[in-house]
């Protein structure tokens, strides 16, 4: 194919184009909107993966904007790259599949569950530009490009999260925005003070001169907690529960996909652009404790919540832990020679746990959305019997919250056992706190699976409509394949993703040519 | 203040600015490959007409005026002819954002180093890409300033 080359470009330009189309269908006819839309959201999960694909069977993709050989990084007059380069490797592929997907259920799912409105038309052009945001901060290799993403990203998740303009929908979008103006404010900073040392925005090229200055590690700082508290670890949390539990259920689905693209810039800022020249145990250390407290924190402030959308925020939270834990371990041990036995298990199991994330926490909270279409509230006392009727919806719960809680054979099992085998050996205490917390995470789907599910028929309700169905039915899909096959999951996909990460050199070399 | 107007001093002068404002906005998009300012800036100078206005004469009369739906329509419109023309350089030429109209009949010329009398026949897609900018600049910026300044009206 002739545009081969180009996927990566198109991936992230494509979005933002549909996005502005949207409204200008929308005036022709609503349903033409509604079909766009699902094809776009389709053709960029087609576009991802072809990309993917193409990265884990063969190298790092380059794509130079505007250039005349695009896959050249560094133009021929110059030493170092100038344009803005997107570099997708491994890890960067594997996040893009992650967002693809999610957005691609919460397409599907909001045909029904967004009612038919003036106001809908912006909703897709929102949702889309937060497809677009999430890719480009995945998929580009510039950091200043990845302030701006992260910028975007922001604002229209803002925009969606206050779509019912609800005082407490305001109040979540409000607390929102200012954590993520905060956070982008001190990745600027940081950008500035790395491009004021080397003149440089490429990663892969900041990557290759960092002197590791006093300056540097102030900017580490910056990045590490901006984009801590962008993905919601404790004790940086406190705006997930508003923000998730008041937002439409697709869009917190979204959420979900966006934090983890936070985690992303937060695993590339500290293993490719610092990398060896940091104090690996020191910021592993860091990170594991960010994990832990995420955990436990987490999961002890969903059990008493009431409000169905709130718990599955705190759980949102608690799971960010693990993969903080995960990645965390392996840090701790890169460069030692356990790396290569159980380092890299930790970070495979912790990597794995974000797609597994995204699939199953997406799945909770668009069936809460369900419960919410039909009955108009999130709290869970005035719930109960409503597997009567919505008997599609309850399944589709139990698989996420069976999922969440680490039961075989969904894809919960296969990367939280990765995560307690691998961190056993650093330190059982570590792999103790996981389990406690995973059987706690059991506990309160249990009780929500009870207080809304089961018991008498209390209400006169239908299932909800197909399209619903159908975006869920997507995330299951992706749950149960993942939890029948994890082998081929970890070795096709996990692990190219976690070599990329460990592997700095391999990245700098995409574009400095090895030089 | 009766109902949101100004005196007819200040109404009448409003609307003798008007068509210098929306000429010097224009002005400044057109050349944005060539001096200071572009897309960005003409579009703002454009919308702070619509504010004059909005002063002048109230919001309850710039409403009828001037339409929201037109105004989201501008920016939409903008931001597509953006985004084809960053796709445009994919298959008209090498890559995503190429500059692929220099040489060509449209602006198309490559300018002299050093200072020009105003060579709009340059830059390439550039000019495109500031009249892209300005519409959706023009869109967006008014449609706030309109929704700002409705925004008392509900209580």
């Amino acid at each position: 194919m002739i545009y081969n080359e180009a996927i990566p470009a198109i991936a992230i330009g494509l979005p933002l184009l549909a996005a502005f189309l949207t409204p200008l269908i929308n005036i022709a006819s609503k349903k033409a909107r509604n079909a766009f839309v699902l094809a776009i959201l389709i053709i960029e999960e087609l576009l991802v993966i072809l990309l993917a694909w193409h990265v884990f069977t063969n190298d790092i993709v380059i794509y130079t904007m505007g250039a005349k050989n695009p896959t050249g990084a560094i133009p021929t007059q110059a030493a170092v790259p100038i344009r803005i380069v997107l570099e997708i490797d491994g890890m960067a592929a594997f996040m893009g599949l992650i967002s693809a997907t999610v957005s691609l259920a919460a397409g599907i799912y909001s045909i029904a569950f967004i009612k038919e409105s003036n106001a809908k038309a912006r909703y897709y052009t929102l949702l889309l530009l937060m497809l677009a945001g999430m890719i480009g901060m995945e998929f580009t290799g510039d950091l200043f490009n990845l302030f701006v993403f992260l910028e975007i990203l922001s604002i229209t998740s803002c925009g969606l999260i206050a779509y019912r303009q609800h005082a407490d929908a305001v109040e979540g979008a409000f607390k929102y925005m200012v954590i993520s103006n905060i956070a982008a404010l001190f990745v600027l900073f940081a950008v500035a003070l790395l491009y004021a040392q080397y003149d440089l925005l490429n990663i892969a090229a900041i990557a290759h001169v960092m002197q590791y200055t006093q300056l540097d590690k102030i900017a580490l700082v910056l990045f590490v907690a901006a984009f801590a508290m962008k993905c919601g670890a404790v004790p940086m949390h406190f705006w997930a529960p508003d923000s998730y539990s008041t937002a439409p259920a697709a869009i917190t689905a979204m959420l979900v996909a966006a934090s983890q693209a936070s985690l992303y810039a937060l695993f590339r800022v500290s293993f490719t652009l610092y990398g060896s020249l940091m104090s690996y145990q020191t910021i592993g250390i860091a990170i594991i404790i960010f994990g832990l407290l995420s955990m436990f924190i987490g999961v002890t402030m969903a059990l008493p919540q009431k409000d169905i959308k709130r718990l599955m925020a705190y759980h949102a939270i608690s799971q960010t832990g693990y993969m903080l834990l995960g990645v965390g371990v392996g840090l701790y041990l890169l460069g030692s020679q356990d790396f290569n036995t159980y380092g890299i298990k930790a970070m495979e199991g912790g990597i794995f746990h974000i797609i597994n994330h995204a699939m199953y926490k997406g799945l909770l909270f668009l069936t809460a959305g369900a419960i919410y279409y039909r009955l108009g509230t999130r709290n869970l006392n005035e719930m109960g019997g409503l597997g009567h009727t919505m008997k599609f919806t309850s399944i589709f719960f139990m698989i996420g919250a069976l999922a969440i809680a680490g039961i075989p054979p969904f894809n919960g099992f296969a990367s939280k056992l990765l995560i307690y085998e691998a961190c056993y050996k650093v330190s059982p205490i570590l792999s103790i706190v996981a389990m406690l917390v995973s059987i706690l995470t059991l506990a309160s789907f249990i009780k929500v699976f009870h207080s809304a599910f089961m018991g008498p028929k209390l209400h006169d309700v239908k299932e909800v409509p197909k399209s619903m169905l159908l975006g869920m039915a997507v995330l299951t899909f992706v749950i149960i394949f993942f939890g029948v096959f994890p082998g081929w999951v970890v070795n096709h996909i996990v692990h190219p993703a976690a070599m990329a990460l460990a592997d700095k050199m391999a990245y700098i070399a995409a574009v400095t040519g090895g030089a | 203040m009766n109902d949101g107007r100004m005196s007819i001093i200040v109404r009448t002068i409003a609307t003798m600015l008007l068509p210098f404002i929306l000429v010097f906005s224009f002005y400044v998009i057109m050349h944005g490959h060539l001096t200071p300012g572009g897309g960005f800036q003409g579009g703002a100078i454009a919308a702070s007409a619509i504010v004059m206005m909005i002063a002048a004469y109230g919001h309850e009369r710039m409403k009828k005026k001037v339409s929201e739906e037109g105004l989201s329509m501008a920016e939409s419109i903008g931001a597509a002819i953006f985004a084809l023309v960053a796709f445009a350089g994919v298959f008209m030429a090498t890559s995503f954002m190429y500059n692929f109209l220099v040489g060509t009949p449209v602006f198309g010329k490559i300018p002299p180093f050093g200072g020009n009398s105003g060579i709009l026949d340059s830059g390439g897609v550039l000019p495109i890409l500031n009249i892209a900018v300005g519409m959706k600049v023009i869109g967006g910026l008014a449609a706030v300033v309109m929704i700002m300044a409705m925004a008392g009206d509900e209580e």
